[in-house]
């Protein structure tokens, strides 16, 4: 007896019994299709994640940020001298693993004005203008500022596309493409030219979507409660100016150098060596050096701060191990529901078996007497139980693409499931082992059935 | 050299401490050929004897020598080998799988024999022409009469081409003109050289057989008890086959 006609003998046999079948394999399909969308939809917020932490700037980038002064250096928190311009010029000149070095002020308390309309934006900086590298920025339209603004402490600002939809409108409300180059804008009570605006930033699956016209706007979409990942609601919340800009109009420095009222803004823009930067963010080039990397920022700050230690570094590697450790307890806690969902489907399995052989005794008493042997029988057995786990497990996999999308439809998170070929090997590989794990007891007990004793079975 | 060589067999069951003997020093030759019909009241042992010679079931002692071949110490695979290429069974109650069709039940031994699928139909239709079915190959056992149940299970026996066909009453479940035409069927098998053990409790049907045993507590009788059995009173149309 070859394996084929056991298959066909299986397939057969399934036939017979179509309900009872297709209760049995309910559970294979249940156990399969929820194993491939549990994976679909941790899979969809790992890419979702790292889709963010790229678009932030990446594992390259390192955040310094002002830093509670250490308890053995409480005593000379007074010459704590905090994140200053002298510290980004250090590292310019003293840290050959950083690559890139920007400066940050925060506008503290941004309100927005134009249009008759204001908004807070997430975040209203000054900065220089290699901040777009830092951040992954991109102008779609106008130009960033550049150094002679800088150098001049002009009045001018690129914004993200809330912003502009906020104040000028959402081109998707407007039916066109909205650039409000050239408008002016109030910070804070100051006018500020627009002179660039940065593309607008989304998902991939926002951005499919969007191209398929598969989504409507909604009004929620321009506001901040819109749809999209955190990290780009935050950068099309954004606005930049030049440092040099902010820290004149926003910060209570006042220029050191006294002067004349013409000199005065030439001499702040050569002086702001005092103001309190928000952060600096610096850009290294190899991320398998970024201890070191770290540590030769922490020395060159160390000597530009005294030795004292009023700052502290956050790098994008716990956000990184954050979403590992999320990846992997999902996988855990998710792989041992739907394991248990095909342990049940497993158990459903062999309980059929055993009543099929039971109710079989005779035809396998026959099969014996002509000629059959144990592993004939053990065959036979264990190939239905198998052809019914393979059958229930294909059918998962279709049914997991229903699953999927409708968890897709339902899920909290803004990242599409992704369904992967590995996902579907191993739900499928392990709906076939739970197949031949549960046919093995009920195959052996078939096949160790004496002929003479089925034969004589009524 | 006999066919089958049966020495000193016994079958003992153990049945709640108790000790029952169906088989008890049981010794027989068949040669090859023979029409011979095992005969006793149920419970005599006489079915524990042809599952034992016919390899499914395993002796308690003694040797049964099966075409050469010493069958008490074969593996249960041998055992399956012989079922399947020596070995032809008719039972009572016929035995085909309901969930096959008459042609694929007649295949069967030989799908165990593993013979390619289009000898195999071959040889089925050719058996099953012996039994005058072959118009019916496509039915289900269930669509046909008892007799023609009883005549593939023969076309089944008879197409791996065995040594030796065991008949366990096989008109025990037919009336008696269909019986009839089955013995019919066994006689003239046995007449184109084929041997054929047959086992019945009936001494009418007995009575075709040129060579009868009888079997009485596990023993094989000393003689057979003609008046008893009434085997003087052979209906003319069998007495004028049997020699």
């Amino acid at each position: 007896m070859n394996f084929w006609n056991a298959i066909v003998v299986g397939l057969k046999e399934i036939w017979a019994h179509k309900f009872r079948s297709l209760l049995t394999m309910l559970g294979i399909i249940l156990g399969v299709s929820s194993l491939v969308a549990m994976s679909a939809l941790v899979k969809g917020m790992e890419t979702g994640a790292k889709e963010a932490l790229v678009a932030i700037g990446g594992l390259q980038k390192i955040r310094i940020e002002p830093g509670e002064v250490p308890v053995e250096q409480r005593h000379l928190q007074d010459q704590a001298p905090g994140l200053t311009m002298n510290d980004v010029y250090a590292l310019q000149a003293s840290a050959p693993l950083v690559t890139k070095v920007s400066p940050e002020y925060r506008v503290p308390r941004p309100t927005i004005a134009a249009n008759g309309k204001t908004f807070r934006p997430w975040v209203c900086s000054g900065a220089w203008p290699v901040v777009l590298e830092l951040f992954e920025h991109e102008i779609a339209y106008g130009r960033m500022f550049n150094e002679i603004d800088e150098e001049q402490g002009r009045s001018v600002c690129v914004i993200g596309t809330n912003v502009r939809d906020e104040l000028f409108g959402s081109p998707t409300q407007a039916g066109r493409e909205i650039i409000p180059l050239g408008e002016t804008l109030l910070i804070n009570g100051q006018a500020f030219t627009i002179i660039g605006m940065f593309k607008h930033y989304e998902t991939e699956q926002e951005r499919k979507e969007r191209e398929l016209g598969l989504v409507q706007d909604t009004p929620a979409r321009g506001g901040r409660r819109g749809r999209g990942n955190f990290v780009f609601r935050l950068k099309n919340g954004s606005i930049y100016i030049p440092l040099s800009t902010a820290t004149i109009k926003f910060s209570n420095v006042t220029p050191q150098r006294g002067g004349g009222a013409a000199s005065a803004a030439a001499s702040a823009v050569g002086d702001f060596g005092a103001v309190q930067l928000t952060s600096i963010e610096v850009k290294i080039d190899d991320v398998s050096l970024m201890n070191a990397s770290i540590q030769q920022v922490r020395n060159v700050l160390f000597s530009t701060h005294k030795g004292i230690e009023d700052f502290s570094f956050r790098t994008q590697e716990e956000w990184a191990d954050n979403i590992e450790t999320f990846v992997r307890n999902a996988r855990v806690s998710g792989g041992t529901i739907a394991a248990i969902s095909l342990l049940v489907g497993g158990i459903g399995i062999m309980n059929i078996m055993l009543a099929s052989i039971s109710g079989r005794v005779r035809e396998i008493g026959i099969r014996k007497a002509i000629g059959a042997t144990t592993e004939n029988v053990f065959t036979q057995v264990l190939v239905e139980s198998v052809v019914i786990a393979v059958i229930g497990g294909l059918t998962g996999l279709v049914a997991a693409y229903g699953l999927v999308h409708l968890l897709g439809s339902l899920s909290p998170t803004e990242n599409e499931p992704i369904v992967t070929v590995t996902a579907l090997g191993v739900a499928f590989l392990s709906s076939v082992s739970i197949g031949i794990v549960a046919g093995l007891i009920p195959a052996f007990k078939a096949a160790k059935l004496s002929p003479m004793v089925a034969l004589r079975y009524e | 050299m006999a066919l089958v060589e049966i020495r000193n067999v016994s079958k003992i069951y153990h049945l709640g401490g108790e000790e029952i003997r169906a088989l008890d020093d049981v010794s027989l030759d068949i040669e090859s050929g023979e029409f011979i019909s095992i005969i006793g009241p149920s419970g005599s042992g006489k079915s524990t004897l042809m599952q034992i010679v016919g390899c499914l079931d395993t002796p308690s002692k003694g040797t049964i020598k099966l075409d050469g071949t010493m069958i008490q110490d074969a593996s249960p695979r041998q055992l399956a080998a012989i079922r399947n290429q020596k070995i032809g069974f008719v039972f009572q109650f016929f035995n085909l799988l309901p969930k096959l069709t008459v042609l694929q039940n007649v295949e069967l031994p030989m799908v165990y024999g593993g013979i390619g699928g289009r000898e195999r139909r071959e040889r089925a239709i050719q058996a099953l022409e012996l039994v005058s079915l072959a118009n019916r190959s496509k039915h289900r056992p269930s669509q046909l009469s008892g007799g023609q149940q009883q005549r593939v299970a023969i076309a089944r026996a008879l197409v791996n081409n065995p040594k030796i066909i065991f008949a366990d009453e096989p008109t025990g479940n037919l009336d008696s003109h269909t019986g009839e035409l089955i013995l019919q069927l066994f006689r003239k098998l046995s007449t184109e050289g084929r041997t054929i053990i047959l086992v019945t409790h009936d001494p009418e049907i007995a009575a075709i057989t040129p060579r009868r045993i009888e079997i009485r507590d596990g023993k094989i009788a000393d003689k057979v008890d003609e008046t008893l059995a009434g085997l003087n009173r052979i209906k003319p149309a069998v007495a004028s086959v049997s020699p």
